[in-house]
């Protein structure tokens, strides 16, 4: 048999090889070629050149997107990398109430991102939502803010929203890198007489480095795909407040029917993907991220 | 996995004793922060449930963050009458086959990237990874053209196809590497019998990144399940309706019929319910595929 290459074996990567090239690489350079069209999506097309690429930015709405995009990236940092990795430190630990508490904690998991859009829009519903009415009941503000209707709050609102879907997810993360860490190294500070904060910054914190990583660099991809939510809560509203760089692609090639203008801007999504991944492969590798499933 | 196996034991044991020794401030703190998560966690899916048992009249008139005194399926049967049934078939006819081929295709892929040098299969590989950073929403202009030119706009196959190609890179990546874990003599000493490619993959392979296989599998499910925007631009009729649609126009029409909706949202993810009931790590572990091993 050897290591080589028999019909047998090319017969073998073909079905991959062609379901990839067909349904995802040909349509991401049919993309770059649509961003050069004029075109609706059902009559003819007309081939333009940059002409979409400088119109997109002249009106400031895609500079609009794409600083929308960067606030959610910042936003959902900010809110999901210090929660999850107390969690995860916390649900490490090994008493009983802990394992209960986990078990609720990651039903958010099993919703999807519509499930989840439609449930909060209920919640946060400025008639008859659950959260202005425990809010009027406890004497907090008026008792009728409208949240996801506010430009001010609706992208703050919806950050936060995300962040309440995902942090079980990055707590996971963070409880297996906990696992991972020699329980030796907490001896040795316990023995040094090292109090529970300096063992968590100069043990914890360091030990747990590549999942850090490995955690802000998948919030800071998803951040680039956030839509479904987006689309269910506000639909990119109030005006454009939420539209964010895949929203905004959506709205042109969907809603406007304008092909190149969209082309444009998912093109921009790619490249930012791509940009985003490589400083992946960069500092963490994947092969430094095995095993953190284990003792879960 | 021995190996770390009795390191957890000990680090159990470790951690045991040293959390009895000092039940101190923090303890109280910590507990305190995590029984507050809890609440912001769980609370809005509790809401979900007792909202679905609700009366269009008791969500109106009742205490909104209190469970009603009288629950009722009603709002169940609403939903069933509604065609869940259809959408919830749907939904799983999209994600059964997108695993199946997922899988399928994954395995055979990986096989020959671990067992061949070849430059081409290292080429087609890189390629793959790079499928990795590319966000499904790029592609989805020339996608949603080229399903309608095959003929296949608004058909369960139209859905299936692209959802395929895009869950091949990082299952591909998950049984690349656990395939490689396989210890080369196996391959060698089945190999002298005379073994072909197939034959090793059924018997060695299979058996061997059963574990794998099932973690990646979960994760493309969930993925599959839940895909939204697929539905949304390659779907339009009711007759080829899953469920995260479903949920959708189901909002638009009952705008203001809470209760009904949310017993919708609950059925909308039902299997991954059970899944998490009956075997809460393989769906953790799955959900978790390629972000840990």
């Amino acid at each position: 048999m050897g290591s080589g290459m028999n019909w047998q074996r090319w017969l073998m990567i073909v079905p991959a090889v062609v379901f990839f090239a067909v349904f995802a690489l040909f349509p991401m350079l049919m993309a770059v070629y649509y961003s050069g069209l004029t075109w609706n999506g059902i009559g003819s097309a007309k081939w333009v050149g940059l002409l979409n690429w400088g119109n997109v930015f002249h009106d400031g709405e895609a500079l609009h997107a794409i600083v929308l995009t960067v606030e959610v990236m910042v936003l959902s940092w900010v809110f999901q990398t210090p929660i999850s990795l107390l969690l995860g430190v916390f649900l490490a630990g090994r008493q009983k109430h802990r394992a209960v508490l986990g078990v609720f904690y990651f039903v958010p998991l099993l919703f999807s991102s519509v499930a989840i859009g439609v449930t909060w829009s209920y919640m946060l519903n400025p008639n008859f939502g659950l959260v202005d009415a425990l809010l009027k009941s406890l004497h907090i503000g008026n008792g009728n803010q409208n949240w996801l209707g506010n430009t001010h709050l609706a992208l703050l609102v919806v950050s936060m929203i995300i962040a309440w879907q995902f942090i079980p997810f990055h707590s996971l993360l963070y409880q297996g890198g906990v696992k991972q860490i020699p329980d030796s190294l907490y001896e040795a500070a316990t023995i040094d007489g090292a109090s529970v904060w300096s063992s968590f910054f100069s043990i914890t914190l360091p030990q747990l480095k590549y999942t850090i990583i490995t955690s802000s660099v998948l919030i800071l991809t998803g951040s680039l795909t956030y839509f479904d939510l987006i689309y269910v809560l506000t639909d990119g509203g109030p005006g454009n407040a939420t539209t964010v760089l895949a929203m905004d692609m959506y709205k042109q090639a969907f809603v406007n029917q304008n092909i190149g203008l969209g082309s444009v801007l998912a093109v921009i999504l790619a490249v930012a993907g791509v940009l985003l991944s490589i400083l992946t492969l960069r500092f963490t590798g994947f092969n430094r991220m095995e095993s953190q499933l284990e003792g879960m | 996995m021995m190996v770390t196996d009795v390191a957890h034991t000990n680090a159990n044991v470790g951690l045991k004793t040293r959390r009895r020794r000092r039940p101190t401030w923090y303890n109280v703190v910590f507990s305190l922060m995590g029984i507050i998560w809890l609440i912001i966690a769980f609370y809005p899916v509790f809401y979900m449930l007792m909202t679905s048992l609700r009366s269009q009249q008791g969500y109106l008139l009742g205490i909104p963050w209190l469970p009603s005194l009288h629950p009722t399926f009603e709002n169940y049967g609403t939903v069933v009458q509604a065609g869940f049934a259809h959408y919830f078939l749907n939904s799983l006819i999209v994600s059964v086959c997108s695993v199946a081929l997922i899988i399928a295709c994954s395995l055979l892929c990986a096989y020959v990237v671990v067992r061949s040098r070849n430059r081409i299969v290292r080429i087609i590989f890189d390629v793959f990874l790079v499928g990795l950073a590319l966000p499904i929403q790029a592609a989805i202009i020339p996608i949603y053209v080229l399903i309608t030119k095959m003929g296949l706009y608004d058909t369960l196959l139209g859905l299936i196809l692209p959802s395929v190609a895009f869950g091949l890179p990082l299952t591909l990546l998950i049984l690349v590497n656990f395939v490689r874990d396989i210890p080369n003599e196996l391959y060698e000493s089945m190999g002298l019998e005379g073994a072909s490619d197939f034959r090793l993959l059924r018997h060695l392979v299979i058996p061997l990144a059963l574990p794998a296989l099932i973690s990646v599998s979960i994760y493309d499910f969930v993925q599959a399940w839940n895909n939204f925007l697929f539905p949304l631009v390659l779907t339009q009729s009711d007759s080829s309706r899953v469920m995260p649609m479903a949920i959708v126009s189901f909002q638009g029409q009952y705008t203001m019929n809470v209760p009904v909706t949310m017993a919708a949202v609950l059925l909308s993810a039902l299997p991954l319910i059970l899944a998490y009931i009956f075997g809460r790590r393989y769906l953790l572990r799955g959900m978790l595929a390629g972000f840990g091993k």
